[in-house]
């Protein structure tokens, strides 16, 4: 539910960290946290179990800067990625507006992967929110590791695209972060398909973290328009 | 619906919530009154200055409005429409407005939970009014930014990221 206050030209938005336990998410949050001007940023609150485990939510504001004469403000949430702690994961869906998918590229936890990618899209719908619809990010996290799976295989378990029905929107479009791959583009029996941008990461490192909030900040921006 | 719904609002209704505000915070001589929104935003605030981030304190606020709300539909509640956190210093009543808001009242032992409860209550009455009108006219449509959909809007972003 982004919100645009023309008295102070400020646009606030919500961003929404989702994924599998342990996959990286809080990671995300920490690393954007760590580079941040500390005057662009807030503190970052972390509703987590003594072992560090999120139980509600991370939330990290960030001032991404001025666009069109306009502050832009995003809040950074994280969910809760055990799958017992799903009452509490979707209540932070309310109002959002960009999604990031942190999925974990390790091979033994592409069931994880699955299960919580059809969670996100069951909770979202229940708003009535339509995750074809909305600014959505999938980000493959640990490409560091001897076990990830290759993206190809990641990126049809989990983000196999959707039919494209609108006209304006069948057009070609190559995808920027995997060479020889396509956001927008026809099958051979002449259905447009289309899928969210992927990016991979390595959060521990950094490594996609800042990339992965530009695709999503610009998409979230850009749907104002 | 696509995705979530937006608001924006003009400068005259920033200047009307900012009034009722001021008002309920002479009659009732709370610290501070915070108007947050249920996606964990702050809308307005008024009275002394926080000693804390109210950034995090709005995205907690909603985070336990949200709470409630479930629990109060486990027990078979429609909603709790409103909530008290009681301190041995510092105290806080919160308030729900149009189910989009909520305002949170913080005072100390210069006034009392009855005296609060009792202000915020007709508070509350206006503010629904105010905020329903408000929703009416400008629909809860996703507003449009003049300009965000161009390709220039990308470079400025990019340029953010340096």
């Amino acid at each position: 539910m982004s919100m645009i206050n023309y008295a102070s030209r400020e646009i606030n938005c919500k961003l929404v960290y989702y994924g599998p336990g342990l996959g990286g998410k809080t990671t995300n949050l920490e690393h954007v946290f760590g580079k941040v001007n500390p005057n662009a940023r807030g503190k970052l609150i972390s509703l987590a179990t003594e072992t560090e485990r999120t139980l509600f939510f991370d939330f990290l504001p960030v001032d991404l800067g001025t666009v069109r004469g306009f502050k832009t403000r995003f809040h950074l949430y994280t969910v809760p990625g055990q799958v017992y702690y799903n009452a509490s994961r979707k209540l932070i869906l309310k109002g959002v507006d960009g999604v990031v998918f942190v999925a974990d590229s390790q091979l033994e936890r592409m069931e994880a992967n699955i299960e919580s990618m059809q969670n996100l899209y069951d909770n979202m719908a229940e708003y009535g929110y339509d995750l074809t619809k909305i600014p959505f990010v999938v980000q493959y996290n640990k490409r560091d590791l001897p076990n990830a799976s290759p993206i190809k295989d990641l990126q049809a378990a989990l983000n196999p695209g959707w039919q494209v029905a609108d006209p304006a929107a069948q057009k070609v479009t190559p995808d920027a972060s995997f060479q020889g791959e396509f956001l927008t583009w026809q099958l051979p029996t002449g259905e447009w398909i289309q899928r969210a941008p992927g990016q991979e990461a390595v959060a521990v490192t950094g490594e996609g973290v800042f990339e992965t909030l530009r695709t999503v900040s610009k998409l979230v921006l850009k749907s104002l328009g | 619906m696509a995705g979530a719904s937006s608001w924006s609002f003009r400068e005259e209704d920033f200047k009307a919530i900012s009034e009722h505000l001021n008002a309920l915070l002479r009659e009732t001589n709370v610290k501070s009154l915070i108007l947050v929104d249920r996606a964990g935003q702050v809308v307005a605030h008024v009275g002394e200055p926080p000693q804390f981030d109210p950034q995090a304190f709005a995205s907690l606020t909603a985070a336990d409005f949200s709470a409630n709300d479930q629990l109060a539909k486990m027990i078979g509640e429609h909603e709790f429409s409103s909530l008290f956190h009681q301190g041995e210093k510092e105290s806080m009543y919160l308030a729900d407005i149009a189910r989009r808001v909520i305002l949170v009242a913080l005072f100390d032992n210069r006034t009392t939970l009855g005296m609060v409860r009792l202000k915020v209550k007709v508070t509350v009455e206006e503010l629904t009014r105010l905020f329903e009108e408000m929703f009416n006219r400008v629909g809860t449509e996703k507003p449009r930014l003049e300009g965000f959909a161009s390709p220039e809007v990308e470079d400025e972003i990019d340029k953010l990221f340096g």
